[in-house]
């Protein structure tokens, strides 16, 4: 195991241009540091996306490499590499024919754990989640809620206790009172947990909630990296263009 | 009413011949889903394939199935006839709806449902039975429902190349124009099908990921009881084909007319009344199929006629000398297929020209030759094998100088004597042995040219069979001259005529001429 010095995920010059003329993000060098939560922010097809699965190797870069935990994830097997991270997408991608019980427990499962561990597994995680146990584990997704389902997410993605957590928006396709629910539990839990957290927004409010340091993406290049309250002093004009949002209008709702 | 008769009748028939349909659907659409889910599956591996792959599939399901059937007989060689081919055409026409429904249920997979696999760490193995397959299931079910529908209409065709099932009865009652008969075969097939549509609808819905019955107990219930059918049929199926121990089987084929299936079914009685015997009956193979299923050893015997063995099997030119023609039919059998003609059976089934009765006795007709001045106000009408064959209208009509007011009509042979006995037409090609012939009072011209070659029946058995049970050519040999003209004419009258049946006429043929001892 890499000692506390290293860190977790480190990108070396790192491009990805699935044809020649068309790369998506390119020279990308930064390290996220163990319990950080760093948040790629930026606009739609500004490369955070893609910069997230060349994490857990469902993208490969074209140059330069991605080390996870000291080791290349070119190093990594693949399967390994993926259920030691967890991951949870905007769609939540939840087995629709799986019980939550089922689709919670589904990388303790593949891992082999007993039947009796990871039904503990589940009922922890779900407590966590804010989910009664007693009554969602026999449910079905389409039975649950947006929120409930973005938190039966969460609970997959930590199920088998990885150390990281990659997020791409997944409070994003939720109303803004349970976004706002949902963003602040998280901030909380994810103090508690102490992952390391890779997670992409276009909502410069979520960032400021959840970010350790904020990463600003443009047209595939990582322009800024800072803390909020550095964040918030620059003079980027991206960085003052998502700033200036900020104090628009709906600000008003989310002050609370 | 009349057709629950019949059924109650049959029924040992009806459940035979649908359980031989049963088969045939059951055995295609379960190589076809062997073959076409892992094929479906792979096209989602190399979506580059797909294209080629469902268009080569698209035609295999354009093609006719009787021009399917066709090519598949010189394919298949020996093995051409029966129920081999018929398992191949339905299991070709089955691959299309499989393939295309496992490929497209699987890509209708939702994306981030795929990437989320994924991104758990799942193998591609995994991704695809606990994930791909599982929600493309009722899609893939859909598909076997579509190839299952399908394969229940079309094993009727199979019918004409000897693979039995339910077509045999819509086969059989077009050439008899019995409607009732059409229906005994139409009926239980159309049920088939909609029983199959049904419950594999019901499977469909019951295994939809987000279907109506999320609990699971609908599911494992609809699974439960697609399991029940299966094995009850295959229980049934296997059941019926129990072989009896001891018995020597000896199977029996016959042409696709009502004539040839009377004298495959004589030879049948005649082989079953000798003790240790069982029969397999194989008849209304169409075409030469009777021949080819000789030379498979699919069938032991049956009757032939000495003009078409001469000409459509050996290709040899037409003689006139009906002794000569059996002699060089009987020698070239023996020589070139190790198969033996046995001793003519007493009548000759040619062409004969029909003229109505009373036109006979009116114009004092007895020979084609009287009728030739006539023919000039006269129109004509002949079946499609009368005007294609080599002996059939062109030389004929050379031969005797023969010509009509208007070109002559090409019909369906049940047709002409309807069209003749209604003075619709003034002169037909009919056969021979054809009980309407008196029935509509319908008088047959000489053939005073002797234009017709001769076309004596006479019993074919395989040399083996005959080496091996001696008592069977004794027995068969009884037959020898004891079916005259007037007597096949009476025998083919009774079937197509009065409707009776063809066991108990043959029964009462064989007890009448002490063939075989009373009941």
């Amino acid at each position: 195991m890499a000692n506390r010095a290293t860190p977790v995920v480190e990108f070396r010059s790192v491009s990805y241009a699935p044809e020649a003329h068309c790369s998506l993000v390119s020279e990308l060098n930064f390290a996220v540091h163990r319990g950080e939560t760093l948040v790629l922010l930026g606009r739609s097809g500004s490369g955070k996306t893609t910069t997230l699965k060349l994490i857990n190797r469902l993208l490969e870069p074209s140059t330069g490499e991605v080390l996870v935990e000291g080791r290349s994830t070119a190093d990594w097997p693949p399967i390994g590499l993926r259920r030691h991270i967890g991951y949870v997408i905007q769609e939540t991608g939840l087995f629709p024919h799986f019980t939550i019980e089922r689709n919670v427990g589904l990388v303790p499962q593949l891992e082999g754990w007993p039947a009796d561990r990871i039904q503990r597994r589940v009922e922890e995680l779900l407590g966590l989640m804010g989910l009664e146990p007693a009554r969602f584990v026999k449910r079905f997704p389409r039975e649950l809620s947006g929120g409930q389902r973005q938190r039966v997410g969460v609970a997959r993605a930590l199920a088998a206790d990885p150390p990281i957590l990659l997020m791409d928006e997944p409070f994003g396709a939720l109303d803004p009172l349970t976004r706002a629910d949902l963003q602040r539990e998280f901030a909380g839990l994810a103090q508690r947990l102490g992952k390391t957290i890779v997670f992409v927004t276009h909502d410069i409010r979520e960032a400021f909630t959840l970010a350790s340091r904020i990463g600003l993406f443009k047209d595939g290049r990582m322009i800024a990296l800072a803390d909020p309250a550095a964040f918030s002093r620059s003079d980027d004009p991206e960085a003052q263009a998502f700033l200036a949002s900020l104090n628009g209008p709906s600000s008003f709702h989310s002050l609370s | 009413m009349e057709l629950i008769n019949f059924l109650i009748r049959h029924q040992r028939e009806v459940l035979l011949l649908t359980l031989q349909h049963l088969e045939l659907v059951a055995m295609a659409v379960a190589v076809s889903a062997i073959v076409g889910i892992p094929t479906g599956i792979l096209l989602t591996r190399r979506p580059g394939l797909s294209k080629p792959v469902l268009a080569l599939a698209n035609i295999l399901q354009t093609i006719p199935s009787l021009a399917l059937f066709g090519f598949l007989i010189p394919i298949l060689g020996s093995y051409g006839i029966g129920r081999l081919p018929a398992v191949i055409a339905l299991f070709l026409y089955s691959l299309l709806p499989i393939i295309r429904n496992t490929f497209t249920g699987i890509q209708g997979v939702d994306r981030s449902v795929r990437e989320a696999a994924h991104g758990m760490g799942m193998t591609n193995w995994q991704l695809l039975t606990q994930v791909e397959l599982p929600l493309a299931l009722n899609v893939i079910i859909a598909g076997l429902r579509v190839a299952t529908v399908i394969s229940v209409g079309t094993a009727t065709i199979a019918a004409a190349i000897g693979a039995g099932g339910l077509g045999t009865y819509i086969f059989r009652g077009l050439r008899m124009n019995d409607n009732l008969l059409i229906l005994t075969g139409a009926i239980p097939a159309a049920l088939m099908a909609l029983a199959a549509d049904f419950s594999l609808g019901f499977l469909e819905k019951a295994l939809a990921p987000e279907g109506r019955f999320p609990r699971g107990g609908w599911k494992k219930w609809g699974v439960a009881t697609a399991m029940m059918i299966l094995l009850l049929g295959t229980g049934i199926v296997l059941s019926g084909r129990n072989p009896s121990a001891q018995k020597s089987r000896v199977a029996i084929g016959s042409k696709d007319f009502t004539e040839q299936v009377i004298l495959g079914e004589l030879l049948a009685q005649l082989v079953e009344s000798q003790p240790g015997f069982e029969v397999v009956r194989r008849f209304e193979l169409g075409g030469d199929l009777c021949h080819r299923a000789m030379l498979s050893g699919e069938i032991d015997a049956y009757v032939e006629y000495t003009g078409t063995a001469l000409m459509a099997i050996l290709k040899l030119p037409p003689k006139p000398d009906a002794g000569e023609v059996y002699r060089l039919v009987k020698s070239e059998y023996a020589r070139q297929f190790d198969i033996e003609w046995l001793e003519p059976l007493g009548f000759n089934n040619t062409f004969a020209i029909l003229v109505r009765q009373d036109d006979a006795d009116r114009l004092k007709l007895k020979t084609i030759s009287d009728a030739l001045p006539h023919a000039r106000s006269w129109r004509a009408g002949f079946g499609q094998d009368f005007m294609s064959r080599q002996d059939g209208y062109p030389g004929f009509a050379r031969a005797y100088g023969l010509s009509f007011k208007d070109p002559p009509k090409e019909m369906d042979l049940a047709l002409t004597y309807r069209a003749l006995a209604s003075a619709q037409v003034d002169l037909i090609a009919g056969n021979s042995t054809d009980g309407l012939i008196s029935q509509l009072n319908l008088a047959a011209l000489e053939d005073d040219l002797h234009y017709f070659p001769p076309y004596q029946a006479a019993p074919l058995a395989r040399r083996d069979m005959l080496e091996a049970h001696p008592e069977l050519r004794r027995s068969i040999a009884r037959l020898t001259g004891r079916i005259p003209e007037e007597e096949i004419r009476r025998m083919n009258y009774q079937v197509d005529g009065e409707k009776r049946e063809i066991k108990s006429i043959v029964r009462g043929f064989l007890v009448r001429n002490h063939l075989v001892t009373g009941p």
